[in-house]
């Protein structure tokens, strides 16, 4: 189970609002590489992971993970609970705005719905650790495409504690993969079972 | 300490505390580490007890044992 802390991990406090960056960072709240999709997919791979250490680094991080959604959230909730219809026809929300109004809905920025085959599980523990060091890539780069979108510091701030937990988190997994190549020295950890 | 000083203590605490546990994670057996990990888990703790008994609770499912504050009206992190 989970306890819930009445905090964020990191601090997010957004009173010059922009309502490009709200849509911009759906990416991290409901795309592919989001955190959402980061954080049930390493929840979900703890099931079937046969090492100690992997099993506790897929349920420490895929919980810190949830924090990290919690941010965003709160950032895309800061940067559009006050904006008028105008400056949401400007930002290109109008769509959103007909289905979800100021509400936070996981979608990327281009309106398309998170959907579970992000999350990717295919129980070989290998190929799951593989995937996971892919994403944490791939989350990387969102997050300096959106570094590159604001000079605010606001949003800075925040998407530079973001990224560097995705370096810290690929460091974790790649000593995961380090543990599971030992532990299945002949590639076996898939083997066919009849 | 104001209550937002309080607060970036526990949160710069806390960090300190997941980092470690991700690299005990996979380090389960580096005593240095387990040993910085006790003593910030024990510096958090308290910090968390001091925030609680003077600003209201910080964590739910009875994790949190005080009487001052109110787990319901306290401000959410995204307000």
């Amino acid at each position: 189970m989970w306890i819930y802390q009445k905090k964020l991990e990191f601090p997010v406090n957004i009173t010059t609002p922009d309502l490009r960056m709200a849509r911009a960072l759906m990416a991290q709240y409901g795309g592919p590489d989001s955190e959402l999709s980061a954080g049930c997919r390493y929840l979900t791979q703890r099931f079937s992971m046969p090492d100690d250490r992997v099993r506790a680094t897929l349920n420490d991080i895929g919980t810190e993970e949830l924090s990290h959604w919690e941010m965003i959230g709160t950032m895309i909730h800061q940067s559009m609970r006050n904006a008028t219809l105008a400056e949401i026809e400007a930002a290109g929300l109008l769509g959103y705005y007909t289905m979800h109004d100021h509400g936070v809905f996981p979608s990327d920025p281009n309106g398309v719905p998170f959907t579970a085959s992000y999350i990717q599980c295919t129980g070989d523990p290998i190929t799951d650790i593989n995937e996971d060091l892919a994403a944490e890539q791939k989350a990387r780069t969102t997050y300096e495409h959106l570094m590159n979108l604001t000079d605010c510091e606001q949003y800075l701030a925040p998407l530079r504690f973001l990224r560097e937990r995705e370096i810290v988190h690929y460091q974790r997994f790649g000593e995961c993969l380090n543990i599971l190549n030992e532990l299945f020295p002949n590639g076996d950890q898939n083997r066919v079972r009849r | 300490m104001t209550k937002s000083e309080l607060l970036t203590k526990i949160s710069e605490i806390q960090f300190v505390c997941v980092e470690l546990n991700l690299y005990i994670d996979t380090h389960p057996d580096d005593e240095d580490a387990l040993n910085d990990y006790y003593h910030y888990s024990k510096m958090l703790r308290s910090l968390i007890e001091t925030y609680e008994q003077q600003y209201g609770p910080l964590l739910g499912f009875g994790h949190s044992a005080t009487q001052t504050g109110s787990w319901v009206c306290s401000k959410w992190p995204w307000e």
